[in-house]
């Protein structure tokens, strides 16, 4: 067995892009059995810094050091040779491979020439899996995963590599709470053999694991200390520079007439199940209902079989009074539907276009846009600066494509797209997932707005808070139907989280 | 390192000429060629007098025609490499037109000669296009193998229907078509140079103005770029795939049709010529943009009309030329993808600054 890693250390790293600090002067260390918190904004340079360590990229002014040795990462090679391993946001593995053929991608020892010592490298996952208590299958297909258990995976590989010292970029941005709760849980058990720096902007999870918090800010360390000398709302003050407290709907009730009603409906999913199972529900005008649920319940599918992106098989969307069910996404989006998609990245805007073309995207031979079929550029431009300065999209320029966008700043292409269009309705499914503290702000403050302005809204989300905060009325969804409508009133963490396990109340 | 990105770009070139060079050097060794007066043949000697210049025009024109429409399929994620099986529709549809109304004015048959050729090729385009967007069907599959129905039906075609009379008398049997009437010329500049080129050129841009200025072209790239945001957008995206094939189609079938109306002047067995192949080179070579397209067009058709110059300056045979333009074709798709990832060029950036950091220290 290698040495272990008694202290890391990184001190003084500076990096500049063309035109950004990325990281201004930053020093932090870690000890042995020790969790390191590194907060911040999106954008913030969290991920720029853990990529300096990984080798990823060089710092310009800086060292690093382990057990006291100073280090030079030339490449990933090099310091998973150091024994750090980094768990990425986006997941590195093959889905159609199997977990044991993707930890053998990277598994040097199992390849022999001619062959690949798969026998190895499972009994090596199975190994690793036992001793740190992380359920995985070797022979599951990773499409056959859900996102948590990827992401069980993609811990299995990094610890099968021979990772000491566990780099974790925002490891809950895609994960339900359920799952939520049983990664800190392990984390808490993992950190008794190896150190770990786990980068968040979600504070409880601070709160619950770490031991130091590190907190930055326009690529400079703006605070360091120990986690429990401070609260959550110390720390989040400190990592946007104001007191960020979210608004909740405390209005009177709309009493509006029903917008969207669906009426029994059925879906398949991709995989040829029925993702809603005779599912039923109302939304009214100016009313926001939450649909709270753990993900894979049919979320998806009744968001796609809504907006015309999947077939249904029996039952009635009416919206407005008109059925829109089984109908073109055309029609839908023509009657006044406005949709934020889950799929933010690939769904929601098209990546490699300009973020002005993409707040086209439904409109673009809509009179206001084009005339005679010719796009109309000075329309298009000063709307795309109308929308940049108005939803404080940070973006070089209105022609930088929008996939080189951060998270929040997608969303909020998105958001200002959907919301300017002037719905009718309005569609959110996990609207802020993965984004900081200042862009949930943000993003529930327009929705909340939309609602006073009369507009009816269908919050998909499993969020808890989110859902609390914002709900008229909270639905939970559970298999594919409804398991129960609760008004604003009535909903607490404890009841919505026993009808989201699929328990029945009396149960 | 300010000027890393050019400086490694520029080497990047280079090192992809070196390699071409170096490789075709080894076959024209082989065979016991003068390699440099190879070299000087296919590129240079063709720039140096007009008659030849305007040979290397003609060339471009079928070249830069097909490009541009692969290109329109290619924005709009449909890749269309079965354009030499519709250049092939395209001129037996100009053909079978010219025979039959080749008595009436030129004004009325030309155009009308012209609109079949786009037509039949755009009927070529249309069938893999639905078979994609109903089906699902590979269109790497079906535009192959159409590309073989239309060789063998063209070959029928010139064999038997349209066969030259003249041919049929004399037993010669050559597969050609009879001469096609006056009334179906396109006209010409100098040499064999025709007025084909402006119509290039006008597509050229009309291809730009389509596909970046309108909502049309907005919505077929949007589909290309990243089809779920399209259709999630409201795009029918099966609509605009499809219409992506028909335009492509119809400007390989046109490509035919202007081929045989300026240059021909008769349908005959290989005038095709492997444009249909070649032009999708070029319209990866031009950025799948007009403006890259143009230049890219110019440049294979120097090499193509080069290489016929080889066997008579230099001996060397012409197939071996072609072996050398495959390689060609190799080195330039490998540059482009060398070019653009920009991991690779990452990690020779890292690799010199540690060097000279190493070198400070």
């Amino acid at each position: 067995m290698e040495e272990k890693i008694r202290q890391l250390r990184m001190e003084h790293i500076t990096k500049r892009f063309p035109g950004v600090l990325a990281s201004d002067d930053i020093s932090l260390s870690v000890d042995e059995g020790e969790v390191l918190a590194l907060v911040g904004e999106n954008g913030a340079g969290k991920t720029t810094l853990m990529n300096i360590l990984m080798g990823i990229y060089q710092q310009d002014e800086g060292r690093i050091f382990i057990n006291g040795e100073e280090q030079h990462f030339r490449g990933p090679e090099d310091a998973f040779k150091a024994g750090l391993g980094m768990v990425h946001q986006q997941y590195m593995l093959v889905p159609n491979m199997t977990v044991t053929e993707n930890v053998a991608l990277g598994y040097k020892q199992a390849w022999k020439p001619l062959r690949l010592d798969l026998d190895m490298v499972k009994r090596r996952v199975e190994e690793v899996s036992s001793h740190y208590g992380l359920a995985v299958n070797p022979d599951a297909y990773i499409w056959q995963l859900s996102v948590g258990e990827q992401q069980r995976v993609e811990l299995v590989k990094t610890l099968c590599l021979g990772a000491r010292f566990l780099i974790l970029d925002e490891p809950t941005s895609a994960l339900t709470p359920q799952e939520t709760d049983e990664l800190i849980e392990l984390l808490g058990r993992m950190k008794q053999e190896l150190s770990i720096i786990f980068i968040s902007h979600k504070l409880n999870e601070v709160k619950a694991l770490s031991d130091k918090v590190v907190i930055l800010r326009h690529g400079a360390v703006v605070f360091s200390g120990n986690t429990s000398d401070y609260s959550s709302s110390e720390i989040a003050t400190l990592m946007t520079g104001h007191e960020i407290v979210l608004p909740e709907n405390k209005e009177p009730d709309m009493d509006g007439p029903v917008a969207l009603s669906i009426q029994d409906i059925s879906v398949r999913s991709d995989r040829g199940f029925l993702a809603l199972d005779h599912f039923s529900l109302d939304v009214h005008e100016g009313e926001i209902v939450g649909l709270a649920g753990v993900s894979g319940n049919g979320q998806r599918e009744l968001a796609e079989a809504i907006n015309g992106l999947r077939p249904i098989v029996e039952g009635k969307i009416e919206f407005f009074g008109v059925d829109i069910a089984n109908r073109k996404p055309w029609y839908v989006i023509d009657h006044g539907m406005g949709y934020i998609p889950e799929e933010r990245n690939i769904e929601g805007i098209v990546p490699s276009f300009a973020v002005k073309e993409n707040f086209i995207l439904k409109d673009s031979d809509k009179e206001r846009f084009s005339r005679h079929r010719f796009l109309r550029r000075k329309e298009i431009n000063s709307n795309a600066e109308q929308l940049k300065e108005s939803f404080d999209i940070r973006t070089p320029n209105t022609t930088t494509a929008a996939g080189s966008l951060s998270g929040g700043n997608i969303q909020k292409v998105i958001l200002a797209r959907e919301i300017t269009r002037a719905p009718k309705f309005l569609i959110a499914v996990y609207p802020t997932r993965g984004l900081d503290m200042g862009a949930i702000e943000f993003i529930h403050q327009e929705l909340l707005k939309k609602r006073r302005e009369g507009i009816g809204i269908l919050l998909v989300s499993e969020e808890l808070d989110e859902i609390m905060n914002l709900s008229d009325r909270i639905a939970v969804i559970y298999k594919g139907h409804v398991q129960k409508v609760l008004s604003h009133g009535e909903a607490n963490k404890a009841r919505l989280g026993v009808l989201m396990a699929g328990l029945k109340e009396d149960q | 390192m300010r000027h890393f990105k050019l400086i490694y770009k520029i080497c990047i070139i280079l090192l992809a000429v070196l390699a071409t060079l170096l490789m075709s050097s080894v076959i024209l060794m082989i065979l016991g060629a003068d390699i440099w007066r190879t070299f000087y043949t296919i590129v240079i000697t063709p720039l140096t007098r007009v008659g030849h210049l305007t040979e290397v025009f003609v060339r471009m024109v079928p070249l830069c025609i097909i490009a541009l429409g692969v290109a329109v399929a290619y924005r709009s994620g449909i890749i269309n490499i079965g354009a030499e099986g519709q250049m092939a529709m395209g001129i037996l549809g100009f053909t079978t037109v010219a025979l039959t109304l080749g008595s009436l004015p030129k004004p009325i048959v030309l155009p009308l000669a012209l609109l079949s050729a786009v037509l039949c090729g755009a009927l070529w385009g249309f069938i893999p296009g639905i078979l994609k967007s109903k089906l699902e069907v590979s269109e790497l599959l079906s535009t192959v193998m159409l590309n073989y129905i239309a060789a063998q039906f063209y070959s029928f075609c010139l064999r038997v229907p349209l066969l030259d009379p003249a041919e049929a008398l004399s037993g010669a049997g050559t597969p050609q078509s009879a001469r096609l009437p006056s009334t179906i010329e396109i006209g010409r500049i100098t040499g064999r140079l025709h007025y084909g080129i402006f119509i290039a050129l006008v597509l050229a841009v009309l291809v730009y103005l389509f596909m970046w200025k309108t909502s049309f072209g907005y919505k077929m790239r949007a589909s290309g770029a990243q089809s779920r945001a399209a259709r999630y957008g409201g795009i029918s995206v099966e609509r605009y795939v499809t219409l992506a094939m028909v335009i492509s189609g119809a400007f390989a079938g046109l490509a035919g049709g202007v081929e045989i109306a300026a240059v021909h002047r008769r349908a005959i067995e290989g005038v095709t010529n492997n444009y249909g192949f070649s032009a999708v080179v070029v319209a990866l070579f031009g950025m799948l943009h007009p403006i890259g397209i143009i230049p890219a067009s110019f440049f294979f058709a120097l090499l193509i009309y080069g290489s016929t110059l080889t066997p008579r300056a230099v001996g060397v045979p012409a197939n071996i030329v072609d072996v050398m333009q495959g390689l060609i074709i190799i080195v330039i798709v490998t540059t482009q993808m060398v070019l653009q990832n920009s991991y690779l060029e990452d990690k020779v950036r890292r690799s010199i600054e540690a060097r000279l950091s190493r070198k400070e220290a």
